[in-house]
């Protein structure tokens, strides 16, 4: 063999590629960042009024629960799982919460059973992928039969909900001028935050890129892949809980049909805001982006006084695309190596 | 006097079900050097490094490490007593940075959270011992494997490396990122840590190691200074008294028959092939010798129809042919065998029947079924004449040795009945046994009148089991030339030509 000088290992590094190495995995994210301003723009461009303070607070409180709900899906996507009870999860925890209020209970006691319900049903999710090796479509399908079963046992009926404290988490509004943000609204931004925080910052928000990334892998380096594995269904259990309880509040009762397809809207959101479905890769703050998207085109097409159904259209639309640049990106990051 | 070893196995024995796959081996690895396991597939290297790293349980012996007794029983405490392993398929994550990849799972933290600027410190130094630089903030999955393997070392190193296990760390790189892993191995070396440098490559282990321990068949044959060792002896030590003999009788080479080709290429134009020229001669082994990257397989793919030919001449014959795709190709007689084993080749699940019978039952369509009972006479058949152990028609393939596995894969293409064989890397990962059984394997079909393709990194196998060599680079065949006028080295020269290091 011959003997060479060493070689510089490292490609060299000029600033777009460099770049690009760091934050390859951003760039679905970037492109969902470039989709919401181009639908807001678009949208202000065509009525003329969409833009407006009243509208966009509009957007944040009306979506605060499906927020909560993206946020703990995307630490269970991130880790290559998914959850797809999260829907019958906040059906169950909102109609059981109106049912103890309506019994006279105090939120005070109502409102962790709510979150702990919801906790409960993603530890037995957890429990079933991590300890009995269960595919999380199929142990997370039966937590969404299960909880909307249970939440047809608490309540066949809507129930309304006259707390005052409950039903203050959505009329009180903060604000300047026209913006204004509700109680609903700040939980959503601190549950975000958080998220967010806890990814980026802590060992248990990098075992959850790690699993993602490659399980084996992730043990072989120490990492608790168990236990994050099983508190990662937990965390989105406890989002859908408190989900339940921002959706109770905004709509002023529990109902058991609430959610119904939910799951499917939270999923679209996540992939949408740039979380690969495989895992690994993806931002809280992309499914928050998802979300809005999600949540503008909405807007846009009441605007417009058309058939919700196009929001299904769109949605599924973009969805695809989004798809599409996905396996782009990870074709052409598998071909570089 | 020598060293206390850093590490140490006595009597070490292995269970793998009922079957011992280690047996009483002992075993050292010395502070400051470079340490090589030799011995065919199914000797127990693997096991051994298993045992070692912590990944299998010794069922007898001990392991000493530092002259205390140690016991693993995952690779976690392993690496925690500072043995490291760093596998062919890179035990990272490709997802994450660099930075967190060599300290995930011990990095540093404040108030319980990530220190970020600390951890990039911390993986700046850790390359920077092995004098590679990199950065650490990019993701792993955008440097190449070679890089990606420096970065387990470098994870490695960043604790408090004794022993480093490397295996079979150099069968995807090129010359150049193995030059630089044997810097970075030499430096650890500098440094006083053992390396267990596990390799099917000779010239490699010659190159770095300074002592060798064979295995065979689960028993330790001896332990060797490098420099003191012939190449001869060494692989007679590996595969035995018994079949040395067989094994390494010279290649007869049969004299050039003069019939015109039967696959001729000009001016060839595919992705990575710019303009090749190939004559396949019937009862001719044309070896193919290329630097990664030079278009080896490449032009073993646009010949036998599995990637798109864009330019040039394809003749069977001396008839202009086309091939869409593999089909026709084989219709015509040009079968490929890739260098994928395992992905593109054999079916783990199936048996080795099936396997073999797989290609023609293709070819025959689902509605003409090969009847069982021919299928299996047809296998067995093969399975004899290939010598393919164990014997077992029913076993599934994905558990025969590698060299077995390709001996099946050649099955498979010989049923067809083939006039043309090209075989992309087909000794790649098997013993030296094997790889001898293979090459001779390859001779004979040629002199039944095939004529076979034979890509190869190994350059003295390429010499061994060709009557001509085609010399190719960036795409092109840059001469062809008999084998009998080339030496290893003068076709290294040729090989690694001035201008053939492609960016």
């Amino acid at each position: 063999m011959t003997t060479l000088e060493p070689p510089v290992v490292a490609r060299p590094t000029a600033g777009l590629s460099r770049l690009v190495d760091r934050h390859a995995s951003a760039l679905p994210t970037a492109a969902a960042v470039g989709i919401l301003a181009l639908l807001l723009v678009g949208a202000q461009v065509y009525f003329g009024n969409f833009l407006t303070p009243r509208n966009l607070s509009a957007l944040l409180l009306d979506h605060a629960y499906l927020i909560i709900l993206a946020v703990g899906m995307t630490l269970v996507i991130l880790t290559g799982g998914i959850d797809l009870s999260v829907g019958s999860v906040l059906a169950f925890t909102g109609i059981l919460g109106a049912r103890m209020l309506a019994s006279g209970l105090s939120p005070a006691v109502v409102v962790p059973v709510m979150i702990l319900g919801g906790a409960a049903i993603g530890l037995m999710i957890g429990v079933l992928v991590q300890y009995f090796d269960v595919q999380p479509f199929i142990a997370s399908l039966a937590g969404l039969f299960l909880a909307r079963g249970l939440a047809f046992v608490v309540s066949l009926q809507s129930v309304k909900v006259q707390s005052s404290s409950i039903l203050w988490l959505q009329s009180t509004r903060f604000g300047v001028g026209d913006w204004y943000i509700t109680p609903t609204g700040i939980i959503a931004v601190v549950v975000l935050a958080a998220g967010a925080f806890t990814l980026a910052y802590t060992r248990f928000g990098r075992t959850v890129y790690a699993i993602g990334g490659d399980e084996q892998s992730a043990r072989l380096m120490g990492l608790d892949v168990a236990r994050t594995r099983v508190l990662v269904y937990v965390v989105s259990g406890a989002c859908s809980g408190l989900g339940g309880l921002v959706l109770t509040a905004y709509s002023g009762a529990g109902y058991p049909r609430n959610g119904i397809g939910t799951e499917l809207d939270v999923i679209a959101a996540v992939v949408i805001g740039g979380t690969l479905l495989s895992g690994g890769v993806g931002y809280v703050l992309g499914s928050l982006v998802g979300v809005l998207v999600y949540g503008t085109i909405k807007t846009i097409i009441s605007f417009k006084g058309a058939e919700q159904s196009w929001t299904q259209i769109t949605i599924g639309m973009l969805l695809l695309v989004f798809i599409v640049i996905q396996q782009v990106i990870v074709v052409r990051s598998a071909r570089r190596r | 006097m020598e060293p206390t070893p850093l590490l140490e196995l006595r009597g070490a024995s292995v269970r793998l079900g009922d079957e011992l796959v280690l047996d009483g081996v002992d075993f050292r690895l010395l502070p400051g050097e470079i340490h090589s396991l030799m011995g065919e597939n199914g000797a127990g290297k693997s096991t051994l490094v298993k045992a070692i790293t912590g990944a299998l349980p010794l069922a007898a012996g001990v392991m000493t490490v530092d002259g205390r007794p140690c016991v693993f029983r995952n690779p976690l405490q392993a690496q925690r007593a500072g043995v490291s392993s760093v596998y062919q398929e890179i035990d990272l994550l490709p997802n994450l940075s660099v930075a967190e990849n060599i300290c995930l799972g011990r990095e540093p933290r404040r108030f319980g959270m990530v220190d970020w600027p600390a951890m990039r410190e911390h993986a700046r130094r850790a390359l920077d011992t092995l004098g590679v630089s990199l950065d650490v903030m990019s993701q792993l999955g955008t440097h190449s494997l070679a890089v990606q393997q420096l970065v387990a070392i470098a994870r490695a190193v960043s604790t408090d490396l004794r022993v480093l296990v490397l295996d079979e760390p150099t069968s995807s790189l090129d010359a150049d990122e193995c030059a630089e892993l044997f810097r970075v191995v030499r430096q650890l070396k500098a440094r006083g840590a053992a390396v267990l440098f596990v390799s099917h490559f000779l010239e490699q282990v010659y190159e770095l190691c300074d002592r060798v321990t064979v295995l065979r068949d689960g028993r330790c044959v001896g332990e060797y200074l490098t420099r003191e060792l012939l190449r001869i002896d060494l692989v007679q030590a590996m595969v035995g008294d018994r079949r040395v003999a067989r094994r390494l009788a010279p290649v007869l080479r049969v004299a050039g028959p003069q019939e015109p080709p039967y696959l001729s290429a000009r001016g060839l134009v595919a992705t990575g092939v710019h303009g090749a020229d190939v004559d396949l001669l019937p009862g001719e082994v044309l070896g193919v010798a290329g630097l990664l990257g030079s278009g080896r397989s490449e032009l073993a793919r646009a010949m036998t129809g599995i990637d798109p030919v864009r330019g040039g001449v394809l003749r069977v014959r001396g008839d202009e042919a086309s091939f869409p795709g593999p089909r026709p190709a084989i219709r015509l007689g040009v079968v490929y065998s890739s260098e994928n084993r395992r992905t593109e080749g054999i079916i783990s699940e199936l048996s080795v029947a099936e396997n073999i019978t797989l290609a023609l039952q293709a070819e025959r369509g689902v509605l003409r079924r090969l009847p069982e009972a021919r299928k299996r006479e047809l296998a067995a058949s093969w399975v004899e004449a290939l010598d393919i152990r164990p014997a077992d028609l029913d076993r599934p393939a994905g558990t025969l040795s590698g060299g077995n596995q390709q001996k099946v894969l050649l099955a498979r293409l010989l049923a067809l009945a083939p006039r043309v064989l090209v075989l992309d890397e087909p000794t790649r990962g098997i013993d030296v046994g094997s790889k001898v059984e293979v090459q001779n394997l390859v001779r004979e079909l040629a002199d039944n009148g095939v004529a076979v393709m034979f890509i190869s990194v190994e350059l003295d196998e390429v010499l061994r089991v060709g009557n001509r060599v085609a010399i190719l680079q960036s795409g092109r065949v840059l001469e062809t030339l008999a084998a009998e006028d080339l030496t290893v080295d003068s076709l290294t020269a040729l090989v690694t030509g001035a201008d053939g290091i492609d960016g």
